[in-house]
């Protein structure tokens, strides 16, 4: 008997729409409104990769000890690096990072033994060409410029 | 020769995928139809080809860690658990007990995160299309609470071999315990929305049947398997990481059909909270691990399997005595289980082929490599 009752007044499926009509309140609202609202991403967000420099005087961490080039599965950066006749070091001179073969890993940033590589929470990525996602010395250490959407 | 009658049908040979939505990724099945009625499926395989087990011989094990992540990249996080356990017997080494506990409860976060995409979209494929959004907010938590831990939501790289990079975070343990109790109820709506639905009910019983004998025959495990009745959870079989100190249980089935393969992964959806609770708790204090500067271990192979999500996720790992492996060979769930597909829907319909491929719960990333 109770079957029947179940199957005639199609208990099941208002059962399963009382759980639809549950979430229909507003306050359950999940969706992120990108790019209106920019996401909060966490601070350990592994995304674009930014080469420090000493707030103090304007020169980079990075030693050039090629830790990073040595740690990256892909071998996609590359350290350019000059011997300096008059300090005796090795002094950074350029430094690629290829970003369209990059997969944020990590595994650059732990090997900097200055913390001068760092992934960073930038993670809008895009360009317009191939080119524009091999980064090199002065874009990592400024960072990228996304853009910025009013609403 | 009597003159064929309108209900004579001839054999008729249909291509679904590579890009069929429901193949779950770019499997080609080439169904053998008889009208309605499936007659025989080849399945062909190799459209998401990477040659990761390649990759592996070229890189040293330190850098290959990332790479398994991207084979099942549902479970990102079990992958790279089975690879590091797997090193780790390789170099005679364990990770610490703050790290063995910090694993557990991120893959069976993982666990959680994996089934709840299957559910989505599973429940997609049958048809109903609610769930899949319900499935997707829960699933959310889970890949922000991997964000907050490790920096990435997906392809996570949580682990390294000896233990782990990252120390918690402050407020983890809050965000896992409120996670917990939140996501049980929201498994009791899916339930609600689903298991007594008449249609979900008739087009998922007694359909794809694969009895326990079936299963080992094809070497199918995980929840395939347990479905099928047989109490096969290499968590309790031959524990591993710690996870003979926990107490749950193994959710099984008795008809071996597509709607107790539904049952089995929502109970194991509340088992793997209940594993977490009691993890939390537990979270010992100590070091987290280091990984080796130069990982070089001797001569010799190891095999090590998991339960990740989708069944037994082995790795054999030769080692000549160099940083980099000489040869990985990954036992993946999905390629393994995908064999039983044509015994499961041959004599079915072609609609209940969708349910099946849904139901085995394969990512085409891990059966191709």
């Amino acid at each position: 008997m109770g079957k029947f009752f179940r199957t005639i007044f199609l208990v099941d499926l208002f059962q399963g729409l009382w759980v639809t009509f549950r979430n229909q309140n507003p306050k359950y609202i999940y969706t992120e409104q990108y790019p209106a609202e920019r996401p909060e991403v966490a601070e350990r967000y592994r995304g674009a990769p930014r080469l420090n420099i000493n707030p103090d005087n304007g020169e980079t961490l990075c030693i050039a000890c090629n830790l990073c080039a040595l740690a990256c599965p892909e071998t996609l950066i590359v350290v350019g690096s000059e011997r300096n006749e008059q300090t005796r070091r090795k002094e950074l001179t350029t430094f690629t990072y290829d970003l369209s073969r990059c997969m944020f890993c990590g595994l650059c940033e732990d090997a900097c033994p200055v913390d001068a590589l760092e992934l960073t929470q930038d993670f809008e990525l895009a360009s317009y060409t191939r080119d524009g996602a091999i980064w090199d010395r002065q874009m990592l250490e400024e960072g990228p410029k996304p853009t910025q959407y009013k609403c | 020769m009597p003159d064929a009658t309108f209900l004579d049908t001839t054999e008729l040979v249909l291509n679904m995928g590579p890009q069929h939505p429901s193949t779950h990724g770019v499997l080609r099945v080439i169904l053998k139809l008889d009208g309605e009625k499936v007659m025989g499926t080849e399945c062909v395989i190799g459209y998401l080809h990477r040659g990761v087990e390649k990759i592996g011989e070229n890189r040293t094990y330190q850098q290959f860690a990332p790479y398994v992540d991207r084979m099942d990249y549902v479970a990102a996080v079990s992958n790279g658990l089975g690879y590091c356990l797997a090193v780790e017997k390789l170099l005679n080494i364990e990770a610490p007990a703050r790290a063995q506990v910090t694993r557990i409860i991120l893959t069976e976060l993982n666990r959680i995160a994996s089934h709840l995409l299957w559910l989505g979209t599973h429940a997609l494929d049958i048809g109903a299309i609610t769930p899949v959004f319900y499935c997707f907010r829960e699933r959310e938590e889970v890949l922000k609470i991997f964000e907050n831990y490790c920096g990435a939501r997906l392809t996570t790289h949580a682990f390294r071999i000896g233990g782990l990079q990252y120390e918690l975070y402050d407020g983890f343990e809050e965000q896992v315990k409120a996670f917990c109790d939140m996501f049980l109820p929201k498994v009791d709506e899916y339930e609600e929305l689903l298991t007594n639905n008449r249609i979900w009910v008739a087009r998922l019983k007694g359909v794809g049947i694969l009895s326990g004998d079936e299963c080992k025959e094809f070497g199918v495990t995980g929840p395939v398997l347990r479905a099928a009745g047989v109490k096969w959870d290499l968590r309790r079989a031959q524990p591993y990481s710690g996870y003979e100190q926990y107490d749950f249980e193994i959710p099984t089935g008795e008809n071996g059909d597509t709607y107790d393969r539904y049952m089995v992964r929502m109970q194991e959806m509340r088992q793997s909270v209940r594993i977490i609770r009691q993890a939390v708790d537990k979270i010992p204090t100590g070091p987290i691990g280091k990984t080796p500067k130069v990982i070089k271990p001797a001569t010799g192979e190891v095999y090590v399997s998991i339960e990740a999500p989708k069944g037994e996720l082995g790795y054999f790992v030769v080692s000549d005595n160099s940083t980099q492996p000489y040869r990985v060979r990954v036992r993946p769930p999905s390629f393994v289980n995908l064999q039983a597909l044509d015994r499961m829907v041959r004599g079915g319909l072609v609609a209940d082929v969708v349910a099946i491929i849904g139901t085995l719960d394969i990512v085409l990333g891990e059966v191709d490599r």
